[in-house]
């Protein structure tokens, strides 16, 4: 019994780093696609082809690799200052995901009919305005089935930081295999994920019964 | 009487294809001018270019004595000022474009309340300023007969009550020349009644309109003039009694007798 509560305990420690990783991840992925996105689709060539190109090598390359990238990177070409553990991995999600969230953003804009934007042209509206006011509400709408599927991913993907030693839930269940020759800590790891996930899937459920009232 | 509207020599090509060639009309303060002719003649895309939604290639669009866009003048071609150019006129599209996240009322007020940020006295009088817009939306709703339907999305409302909403939103900003792009191509011959009586009521009141119809009766019974265009051109115009009673070129006659 002890033992179990030492566990649930190192775990829930484990859980804490995840949990950090995730949320920083989304608070700054989610904005920063929205640039991507916008460049994406830029009229302006040479831009449009340099965020493509970058949402292709990002999606492209394995997220464990970029983690490393990041980590060690600097060293190599000679940079003084190299990030911490941490940082190193919120920067390479942060950077993965803005990627993929900014195709979801794109595809969520260019399905808004163009009629939309020209309804707000017509009444003398200001790009801005139309953008704010009447194509992003519609997108937020069409985009939360695929954001909810992709934020999900990141809850799992954030055990890839133990690539570099972040002390994630998945690297602190199976310390436990090398110290005290436990397997199981390792499976029941799985469940702080998946009731994580749970609360996170009944979440973006609300959220859709929410814009219900918008029909697009 | 001055001209309200005056159009000269519009031109517009997509691609190699010629969609308006050489149009020219004019139109006085109230009068109701219709447009007819088969698809793809370019009834749709000569609303668009006076709404600034396409580029005309040639020929100048003139509001009450002020160009507002010539295509020989590159400083009338801004795109900074596009939007206050658009004002002049409003826009009812065939299929409705209300927006879908807000209600009825919303969907009328939301320009109005836009256009009023930019008003120097909007901080300070903004309770006053709401409130006015708020009162404006209601009778302009009472106008188009659904004062009972102000807090509904458009998903709630028929597609005649849609239309009947959007040009609400269209007079909201009180154009100079209001637009119709087959406002009832989208709606069975019921919901087009009622959106045609809105209409209707809009001429007797003296609205000045340029109405993009294939509604022949009903163009017949509202307009002051019709324009029967065909491959991108004025064919034949004239009182509805000249274009419907007495059509002189063939293609106009046929025109009628098929539809």
């Amino acid at each position: 019994m002890t033992t179990f509560v030492t566990v649930s305990l190192k775990l829930l420690e484990g859980f804490g780093t995840t949990f950090l990783i995730f949320l920083i991840t989304l608070l700054l992925a989610i904005p920063l696609g929205l640039p991507i996105a916008l460049c994406s689709m830029s009229r302006f060539k040479p831009l449009r082809w340099l965020s493509r190109a970058f949402v292709w090598a990002i999606r492209g390359t394995p997220l464990m690799l970029q983690v490393i990238i990041v980590f060690y990177g600097p060293d190599l070409i000679g940079m003084p200052t190299s990030l911490s553990r941490m940082n190193a991995v919120v920067v390479a999600f942060v950077i993965n995901y803005a990627a993929y969230f900014s195709e979801i953003y794109r595809g969520g804009i260019e399905s808004v009919p163009k009629g939309q934007s020209e309804a707000g042209q017509v009444l003398g509206l200001r790009k801005d305005q139309i953008f704010f006011r009447i194509i992003l509400p519609q997108v937020i709408k069409r985009i939360i089935p695929p954001m909810s599927n992709e934020i999900i991913t990141l809850v799992k993907d954030t055990s890839l930081a133990r690539i570099i030693a972040v002390r994630e839930l998945i690297m602190e269940a199976s310390t436990f295999i090398k110290t005290q020759a436990l397997l199981w800590p390792l499976f029941y790891s799985g469940a702080f994920y998946l009731i994580f996930c749970g609360l996170l899937t009944i979440l973006f459920n609300r959220l859709e019964k929410k814009l219900d009232y918008i029909k697009v | 009487m001055q001209n309200i509207l005056e159009v000269q020599n519009l031109a517009k090509c997509f691609g190699s294809a010629e969609v308006l060639n050489d149009i020219s009309f004019s139109l006085t303060q109230g009068e109701v001018v219709s447009i007819i002719g088969s698809s793809g003649s370019g009834k749709t895309t000569l609303l668009r270019c006076l709404n600034f939604l396409e580029q005309p290639d040639a020929g100048k669009i003139i509001v009450n004595g002020e160009t507002l866009f010539d295509a020989q003048d590159p400083s009338t071609k801004l795109e900074k000022n596009l939007r206050h150019k658009r004002l002049h006129f409003g826009l009812v599209f065939q299929s409705f474009h209300l927006f879908p996240q807000y209600t009825a009322k919303r969907n009328i007020t939301l320009a109005m309340e836009l256009h009023a940020k930019e008003r120097p006295d909007y901080r300070a009088e903004k309770k006053n300023i709401l409130a006015e817009l708020s009162v404006r939306a209601d009778a302009l709703l009472a106008e188009v007969g659904l004062s009972d339907k102000a807090g509904l999305y458009p998903y709630q409302l028929s597609g005649g009550q849609q239309q009947r909403v959007a040009i609400a939103r269209a007079l909201a900003l009180n154009p100079e020349i209001l637009c119709f792009d087959e406002p009832t191509s989208a709606l069975d011959p019921e919901l087009s009644a009622e959106v045609l009586g809105t209409i209707r009521r809009l001429a007797e009141i003296g609205r000045t309109m340029i109405l993009v119809t294939h509604e022949m009766s009903f163009a017949r019974q509202v307009s002051s003039r019709v324009l029967f265009m065909a491959d991108g051109r004025i064919h034949e115009q004239g009182t509805p009694e000249e274009i419907f009673g007495a059509p002189k070129t063939p293609r106009l006659q046929s025109f009628l007798q098929n539809s």
